[in-house]
């Protein structure tokens, strides 16, 4: 079973005959005890501290298809070293060229993920609802937007009604994590706790989708609900769009109502707030264990991994765009 | 579009697998199943690589020919699905036969049940029957994507999770 690497200490990773070699560097630049990595075990890597790397570990990364993901000091998402695509599809290709540039195609793509979105952040504010967390008044005005979803034929103006529904969805955070005081999105810098995590996060959910999408035939480049080159990998936004609410918010709620993340663990700079590394050790735990924790999918009868539902995910939209079967978004019912 | 000789075996396994896999949409190299198949053909007979021959036939790849007596052989992991193995490997007996290679024959091994099998080269029959399975690949191909099997008959495909995820 491969799995996702966390490279938080500064220090050299090359190739040493068929396998990784990591050796971390301290402050005085003395070297510490070496340790290896077998390659069929590595599905990715995070990078956090500052890497040492030469060209032959990237040839050898990229042979081996593992992409490596960055991170500044600030925990900004940097970019990404992705694999020469593996599979390629001239035909997926060309029809998702065609679903982006015909508006009534890409208009119902786009609609789905922001329905879908939507409705998993519902199900996250019914849940605590029942916990006595009172969010019925949020749960009543997320409906109402939701309905006008439908009725949407251009893409900036779903856009318009997704930020009034996450807007009304973040005033429901202080009801379910009083602990900390939380006024609504600040993205650049964040400068609270919350707001600080839900960018950490929703940056990892990104990376968690668009390595998904390097597995499958499809191209991250183009996309239907965020505008293609947003960022460099669009797709990845759109795909994470339903996956937020199910991984990201859901983690931010469980680590801070068990106390797993408190004060201590965020630094201040001006206009600023950001994780310690302790912190941030804390979120990547979580996540991966998040990631690798499995539910009995309906369909396939059988266990899945949450990382495996974003890529269920990626062949759902395929099979949509060779018109197979109509894409339907990942609905939690749980 | 060229058929190879996986299509004309997914064309007696799966209509749809036939379908997604001539357009591009593979499943094969994530599946354990088929890595493990890859591992028994390629480690089970070491010293046969050095003494046969491998073979391009352009649109697919002999693994081990015998010169001498024009012999192909195939390893499989199990022989659940033999009737397709047998029309992958009449496919590349007619394809043999096409270059000019005099009553070439195959033998399918089947290294974990130690059991092999021969198969034989009819020009007169066979040539009718390999052509006929080239263009009922064809029209599936042409046409848009088939239905799925019984959720049974798939369990152990690679496009398991492809096929079935809905919602």
């Amino acid at each position: 079973m491969k799995k996702s690497f966390y490279l938080f200490n500064p220090g050299r990773l090359s190739r040493k005959d068929n396998t990784l070699k990591f050796v971390p560097v301290d402050e005085n630049v003395n070297e510490g005890q070496a340790r290896y990595l077998p390659i069929e075990q590595v599905a990715n890597l995070y990078v956090f501290g500052s890497l040492d790397a030469n060209s032959a570990l990237y040839n050898f990364l990229g042979k081996n298809g593992i992409g490596v993901h960055f991170f500044d000091y600030y925990e900004h998402y940097t970019g990404s070293f992705y694999p020469k695509e593996y599979l390629q599809a001239g035909q997926l290709h060309v029809q998702q060229s065609l679903h982006y540039s015909d508006p009534m195609k890409r208009i119902t793509l786009a609609q789905e993920f922001i329905n879908v979105g939507a409705f998993n952040m519902l199900k996250n504010l019914k849940y605590y609802q029942n916990r006595n967390k009172n969010t019925a008044e949020e749960i009543l005005i997320i409906e109402e937007l939701i309905k006008q979803i439908n009725h949407t034929t251009k893409v900036d103006e779903l856009m318009g009604i997704e930020g009034n529904i996450r807007q009304v969805y973040y005033s429901a955070f202080n009801k379910i994590i009083p602990t900390f005081p939380f006024n609504g999105r600040e993205r650049q810098p964040p400068t609270d706790p919350i707001n600080a995590l839900i960018s950490f996060c929703n940056m990892i959910c990104y990376t968690a989708c668009l390595d998904m999408l390097y597995h499958t035939q499809l191209d991250p480049t183009i996309s239907f609900l965020h505008e293609p080159g947003v960022r460099r990998y669009s797709l990845a936004l759109d795909v994470a769009e339903i996956f937020k609410p199910i991984l990201v918010d859901r983690l931010i709620f469980s680590l801070v109502n068990k106390k797993h993340i408190q004060v201590k663990h965020f630094r201040n700079e001006v206009n600023a707030c950001l994780l310690k590394e302790s912190g941030r050790k804390i979120v990547m735990k979580a996540w991966d264990d998040k990631l690798t924790d499995t539910i009995k999918h309906r369909k396939l009868g059988r266990h899945v991994s949450y990382k495996h539902l974003i890529k269920l995910e990626c062949y759902k939209l395929s099979k949509h765009l060779m018109s197979i079967e109509q894409y339907q978004g990942f609905k939690t019912w749980w | 579009m060229t058929i190879t000789p996986t299509i004309v075996s997914y064309l007696h396994l799966c209509h749809r697998k036939l379908w997604l896999h001539a357009h591009h949409l593979r499943m094969e190299s994530t599946s354990e199943l088929v890595a493990e198949g890859k591992l028994i053909g390629e480690t089970t007979y070491p010293q046969r690589a050095l003494k046969w021959q491998e073979l391009d036939l352009g649109i697919a790849k002999i693994d081990f020919f015998d010169p001498k007596s024009n012999t192909i052989h195939e390893i499989k992991k199990s022989n659940k699905k033999s009737f397709a193995h047998n029309a992958q490997v009449k496919y590349y007996l007619y394809l043999l036969h096409k270059i000019g290679i005099a009553e070439p024959t195959a033998i399918i091994e089947y290294p974990k049940l130690r059991i092999t099998k021969t198969v034989d080269w009819d020009t007169e029959e066979d040539q009718d029957l390999v052509e006929s399975w080239i263009n009922q690949a064809d029209t599936i191909i042409k046409g848009t994507c088939p239905d799925r099997l019984q959720i049974s008959k798939c369990k152990k495909c690679s496009y398991f999770d492809f096929c079935w995820s809905g919602e």
